[in-house]
C-alpha cells in the first residue's frame, strides 16, 4: 500500500470519516473512513451482513450514525454534513439520490408519473407551493412540460419510452431496476447511491446496466457509489473499490489492488486466519512485481 | 396438468364426485347426529330416566346434510371456481378503457341529472311534496358526497386512515353556529372562516399524530374525534353542552333575499309565491351541490399538481418519497388540512341547514359511515365515492319507505328497525363482490402518448 494521495482523496464528492453505527449491542459499522471521488464509480463490496446497506442508510439520512462525520460537496461548491440532515434534505439540498435493494417504485403510478414525482421540489416551487397552481396562475404548465421532457430523456436512456404510460408495477424486474435508477437521476443528484443494482439481472441486462452507469457518469457528471455482489459489474466499471467485513474496512483501492488483496480473498472465500497468512505469503511472492505498480 | 383441470372446469359438473362427497358427508353427519339427536334422555311418568329413540329424525337430518353437500359440490363450488378463474384472468387494457369510458359518461349524465333534479321533483310532486325528496334525499346525500370527497383526499389519495373525520365536520358546524349567533356574521363570510378553522384543527391534530402509521394513526384520530365531541358536551358555557345550540341563522341568498318567514325581503313574498319551506330546501340543494362540485374541482386540480402526485406517491411508498427529497410530514399535513377544510365547509352548511347543532350529530358512527363511503366507492375515485354515498345514504333513507314489507311479514313488522341489518348485509355483499370498491381503476395524472387506465390491482391502499 502506498501513502501517496489518491485521486479520490484529492477531490472527493463525499468523505466519510470515522463512521460508527451501533444497534444496541451490535456494531454494524465500525470506524469506517473512505472517500468517493468526484466523477468516479465507487463500489462498496463485502460479504452478506458486512454493513454495506447500513452505510448507505447513514449516508442518505435514513439512519442517524452513532458517531462519525460525512461531508458531501455538491457541484455548486456548498458543503453539507449529512449526519445532521433529515433524509429528505439529504436528497433535496445535498444532492444525494439512492435506490433500494428491494425495489421501491410507485407501482400503481405510470412510469412518467414516477419520474415526475422525483422532480417534486422544483415543480412545487413552479406551482407556487400549490396555491398559484390551483388558481391556474403562474408558469406551472411550462415547467411541467419541461419536467416531462426531462422524464422523456431518461425514459429514452433506459429504453422504456414506449412504456411511458404503463403502470410501473407491470414492468419486468430488470426494467424496474432501470426505472428506479432513472427516477433517482430525475432528482438531479451529484451522488447516486445504488444498492445492488444488478441483483436478479441476467448477464445481458447486467451489461446494459454497466453501459447505463458509465453513461450517467460521462454525460451527467454524476458520481456513483454502488453496493454490488456481481463482480462483473464491480470489476468492469468501478474506479475505486472499498471492501467491508463485519462493519470494518479491510481494503480500499483500485479494482486490481483489491482483487488481489489476500484479506479480501479470505473474506469472500472464508479461510482460516492461518491460511490467510499463508496466502499472503504466497501472493507476495507471485505479485511482487505488481505490488510496486500500485 | 393445468389443461386437465381446465377441461374439467369446462365440462362443468362432475356428478360422480359430488355424489361421493354427498354420501360421505351424509355418513359422517349420521355418525355425529346419531348419538346427539338420535338418542334423547327423558323422564317417564314414574320419574325414571328413559332413552328415547329418534334415529329416524337423525337419519332425515343426515340426508338433508348429504343432499346439501351434493348440491354444493355439484353446482356451487364449480360456479365459485369458474368465477375465481375469470376474475383472476388479467383484465385487458381495452376492458379497463371501456369501464373508464362508462365512468366518464356516467359522471356527465349524473351532473346534468343533479342540476335538473329539483325541477324534476317539483314538477312531479308539486312544491310542497318536493320537500322530502329534495331535503331528505338530495341535500342529505350531497352532504355525504362532499364529506366523502373531502375524506377521499386523506384516505384515498394520501393513504392516511383517518377515523376522526367527523371532528372537523363538528368544528365547521360549531364555528358557524357560534360566530353567526354571537357576532351576527353572514353565512358567506363564515363559510371560509369555518373551513380555515377546520384546516387549522387539522394541522394541530396532524403535527403530533402524523408520525404514527397504520393502526396507530387510526386509533389516535378516532380518539381525537371523541375528544372534540366530549369537549362539546362538557364545556357548557362555550357550546351549550349536550343541549346544543338552536336557532342558528339561515343562509341568505347573498343578502338579497332571506328565507326567514318574518323578514321583509322574504324570497316567497318577493316573488309573490305561496309561503313554503320548499324554496329554502331547493336553494340549499343547489348550495351544497355547488360546494360539493367545488370540492371535486379542487381535488381534480390538486391531483394534477405536484402535491397531488406526492400524496399518491406517499400512499404507494413513503420511504421512496423521502429518498426523492419529499418532505413527507408537510405533505401529509397538507392532505390532512385540505381534507379537514372541506369537512369544515360541509359542517357549516350542515349547521345552517339544520338550524340546530348538538354533539349528538358528531358521533363516531358518522366517521364510520364516511370512511365506509370512501372505501366502498374505491379509494381515490371521485365518481365511485359519489355512487357509494348515494347507495349508503340514499339506501338507508329508502329503507324507511319499505312499508310494503308489512304485507309480507305482518302488521308488527317495522322495516325501520332492520335498516342497519340490511345495510350491513349489503355492505358485506358489495365487499365480496367488489373488494376494491365500485371504481378501483386509477386514472394517471399525466401522460406522454396516451392516457391509459391503471388497473386497481397495482394501486396500493397505503399503510397509514
Amino acid at each position: 500500500m502506498t501513502t501517496s494521495l489518491r485521486k479520490w482523496d484529492s477531490d472527493p464528492v463525499l468523505t466519510v470519516e470515522h463512521l460508527t453505527m451501533r444497534f444496541g449491542g451490535l456494531v454494524a459499522v465500525n470506524d469506517l473512513s473512505f472517500s468517493v471521488g468526484r466523477g468516479d464509480i465507487t463500489a462498496l463490496i463485502g460479504p452478506n451482513g458486512a454493513g454495506k446497506t447500513t452505510v448507505f442508510n447513514c449516508i442518505t439520512g435514513f439512519y442517524k450514525p452513532t458517531t462519525g462525520m460525512m461531508s458531501m460537496r455538491p457541484r455548486d461548491g456548498s458543503v453539507h454534513l449529512l449526519e445532521r440532515l433529515p433524509d429528505f434534505i439529504v436528497a433535496r439540498k445535498a444532492k444525494v439520490a439512492r435506490t433500494f435493494q428491494n425495489i421501491r417504485l410507485f407501482s400503481g403510478m405510470t412510469l412518467l408519473e414516477n419520474l415526475l414525482v422525483a422532480q417534486h421540489n422544483p415543480l412545487m416551487i413552479a406551482s407556487g407551493m400549490t396555491i398559484l397552481g390551483v388558481l391556474g396562475i403562474g408558469g406551472y404548465k411550462a415547467k411541467e412540460r419541461e419536467a416531462i421532457e426531462r422524464a422523456r430523456y431518461w425514459l429514452d436512456k433506459i429504453g422504456l419510452s414506449g412504456r411511458a404510460d404503463d403502470p410501473a408495477g407491470d414492468l419486468p424486474y430488470g426494467a424496474q431496476r432501470r426505472l428506479e435508477i432513472a427516477r433517482a437521476m430525475c432528482t438531479g443528484p451529484d451522488l447516486l447511491c445504488l444498492d445492488e443494482p444488478a441483483a436478479g439481472l441476467n448477464p445481458r441486462e447486467s451489461a446494459e446496466l454497466n453501459s447505463l452507469l458509465l453513461s450517467i457518469r460521462e454525460q451527467d457528471g454524476t458520481s456513483i457509489l454502488l453496493i454490488e455482489h456481481d463482480m462483473s459489474v464491480v470489476m468492469g466499471i468501478s474506479d475505486h473499490v472499498v471492501v467491508l467485513e463485519y462493519g470494518t474496512k479491510i481494503a480500499d483501492g483500485t479494482p486490481t489492488e483489491t482483487r488481489n488483496d489476500p484479506r479480501v480473498i479470505a473474506a469472500y472465500l472464508g479461510v482460516d486466519d492461518e491460511e490467510v497468512e499463508e496466502i499472503e505469503h504466497e501472493l507476495d511472492e507471485v505479485t511482487g512485481s505488481e505490488g510496486g505498480r500500485a | 396438468m393445468s389443461s386437465v383441470v381446465k377441461s374439467k372446469d369446462r365440462a362443468g359438473i362432475d356428478f360422480g364426485r359430488a355424489l361421493k362427497d354427498g354420501v360421505i358427508i351424509g355418513i359422517i353427519a349420521f355418525a355425529l347426529l346419531g348419538p346427539l339427536v338420535g338418542l334423547k334422555t327423558d323422564q317417564n311418568m314414574a320419574n325414571e330416566l328413559i332413552l328415547q329413540n329418534r334415529l329416524g329424525l337423525a337419519a332425515i337430518l343426515s340426508v338433508i346434510v348429504g343432499v346439501g353437500r351434493f348440491l354444493l359440490s355439484a353446482f356451487v363450488y364449480p360456479w365459485i371456481a369458474a368465477r375465481g378463474n375469470r376474475s383472476k384472468a388479467a383484465v385487458t387494457l381495452a376492458e379497463l378503457e371501456a369501464r373508464a369510458r362508462v365512468t366518464r359518461g356516467l359522471s356527465i349524465t349524473g351532473l346534468i341529472f343533479l342540476f335538473v333534479y329539483p325541477i324534476l321533483i317539483i314538477s312531479l310532486f308539486g312544491v310542497q311534496g318536493s320537500i322530502k325528496w329534495v331535503d331528505n334525499y338530495g341535500v342529505q346525500i350531497l352532504i355525504y358526497v362532499m364529506l366523502g370527497w373531502g375524506l377521499n383526499i386523506v384516505i384515498g389519495l394520501a393513504g392516511l386512515l383517518d377515523l376522526g373525520y367527523v371532528a372537523f365536520y363538528a368544528v365547521g358546524a360549531y364555528s358557524y353556529a357560534l360566530l353567526a349567533i354571537n357576532f351576527h356574521l353572514s353565512f358567506w363570510v363564515l363559510l371560509p372562516v369555518a373551513g380555515i378553522l377546520a384546516a387549522f384543527w387539522g394541522i394541530i391534530l396532524g403535527f403530533p399524530v402524523l408520525r404514527l402509521r397504520g393502526d396507530y394513526l387510526a386509533i389516535v384520530t378516532l380518539a381525537f374525534g371523541e375528544i372534540i365531541r366530549l369537549v362539546l358536551i362538557n364545556w357548557k358555557d362555550f357550546s351549550g353542552g349536550s343541549a346544543g345550540i338552536s336557532s342558528i341563522p339561515k343562509v341568505t341568498m347573498f343578502g338579497i333575499y332571506s328565507f326567514d318567514v318574518s323578514a321583509p325581503n322574504n324570497f316567497a313574498k318577493a316573488f309573490h309565491l305561496a309561503a313554503s319551506s320548499a324554496y329554502y330546501k331547493v336553494f340549499l340543494y343547489y348550495l351544497i351541490l355547488l360546494l360539493a362540485l367545488l370540492t371535486a374541482f379542487i381535488t381534480i386540480r390538486l391531483r394534477r399538481l405536484p402535491i397531488g402526485r406526492a400524496w399518491e406517491a406517499l400512499r404507494e411508498d413513503e420511504v421512496a418519497c423521502r429518498s426523492l427529497g419529499i418532505n413527507t410530514t408537510n405533505t401529509k399535513l397538507t392532505a390532512f388540512a385540505i381534507g379537514a377544510m372541506f369537512g369544515g365547509f360541509a359542517g357549516s352548511f350542515f349547521a345552517a341547514r339544520q338550524g340546530f347543532v348538538s354533539p349528538e350529530s358528531f358521533i363516531f358512527m358518522e366517521s364510520a359511515v364516511i370512511v365506509a363511503i370512501v372505501v366502498l366507492g374505491g379509494m381515490g375515485s371521485m365518481i365511485g365515492v359519489a355512487l357509494a354515498a348515494v347507495a349508503m345514504i340514499g339506501g338507508t333513507e329508502l329503507l324507511r319507505e319499505l312499508d310494503f314489507l308489512k304485507l309480507v311479514f305482518g302488521k308488527d313488522f317495522n322495516p325501520d328497525q332492520y335498516r342497519m341489518l340490511l345495510f350491513g348485509l349489503a355492505m358485506v355483499i358489495i365487499m365480496v363482490w367488489k373488494p376494491r370498491g365500485f371504481v378501483s381503476a386509477r386514472q394517471p395524472t399525466a401522460f406522454l402518448f396516451k392516457r391509459k387506465t391503471v388497473s386497481g390491482d397495482l394501486v396500493k391502499e397505503g399503510h397509514g
